[in-house]
């Protein structure tokens, strides 16, 4: 079970009007590398891991969907109050047909999330270097949506969640070294 | 040596409904322990390597495994 906090990992500031750039930051919240498919991977591939590394899934896959929250708020406050048209100049016109204001998962593209963003192997080397390059990849996402960001505050977020997931990627590439220790090769009988 | 499977022993409940295995195994394939490939390392004869499929022992990952090993695993 989790416990809820209701307050934001690190505080999100958005300091200028610019809708645009929710179209952008969708992708961490829907795409394949987005926060979404992060957390559920992590949550879900920790069942069939070994013991020694459960709890690492477990706190890393907590941390994506506190992450799903910031980048939410994010969007949420980028288009909260834009009208129609200024939706359409944004580019968020088919979002608007379908959706209104809501958020939903997709991608940057318009594509709704699918399970096939994720893998669960069952092999502990397997899964875990997919949540390495899973890592790699939504840091590098985070590097062009800053790149194409231009909200100072809004882009002070965007880097601590890039560092974070510099920090998860060294956190699995430790659990792949414990995985390969050798007190594990005994038999016991 | 490094060895190619290793075990460990998962959380067993008292009220899980099916026996338990009590040791679960998963293999570290030898390319792990490698980093970069080291020049001049010892090769199989030319035959010996299209049967094993590479020209490397210490890259040779026997699946399953020898006979011994499975015998020990159960």
């Amino acid at each position: 079970m989790w416990l809820y906090e209701k307050k934001l990992q690190y505080p999100v500031r958005v300091s200028q009007c610019n809708p645009r750039l929710a179209k952008f930051l969708i992708e961490q919240y829907g795409g394949a590398d987005g926060e979404l498919a992060a957390a559920l991977r992590y949550l879900n591939q920790r069942y069939s891991i070994p013991d020694k590394v459960i709890g690492l899934l477990t706190d890393i896959g907590t941390e994506e969907f506190a992450h799903l929250e910031m980048i939410a708020t994010m969007v949420y406050k980028l288009t909260k109050d834009a009208t129609p048209e200024q939706l359409k100049e944004a580019g968020l016109a088919p979002h608007y047909a379908n959706h209104d204001k809501a958020l939903f998962y997709h991608n940057a593209a318009g594509n709704p999330w699918t399970a096939e963003y994720i893998q669960a192997k069952g092999d502990p080397i397997a899964d875990l270097y997919e949540d390495i390059a899973a890592e790699e990849k939504a840091r590098a996402t985070y590097q062009w949506i800053i790149n194409l960001s231009d909200d100072p505050d809004l882009n002070d977020g965007l880097k601590f969640l890039r560092e974070r997931e510099i920090v998860h990627s060294q956190r699995f590439r430790e659990a792949v070294e414990i995985l390969k220790e050798e007190q594990g090769k005994k038999t016991f009988f | 040596m490094y060895s190619l499977v290793k075990y460990y022993h998962p959380y067993i409940s008292p009220f899980d409904p099916c026996p338990p295995m009590k040791v679960k195994s998963y293999r570290t394939p030898p390319n792990l322990y490698v980093g970069f490939q080291p020049p001049s390392l010892p090769q199989f004869s030319p035959k010996e390597a299209l049967f094993h499929g590479t020209l490397w022992p210490i890259f040779y990952s026997p699946y399953p495994g020898s006979k011994k090993e499975e015998m020990k695993r159960e």
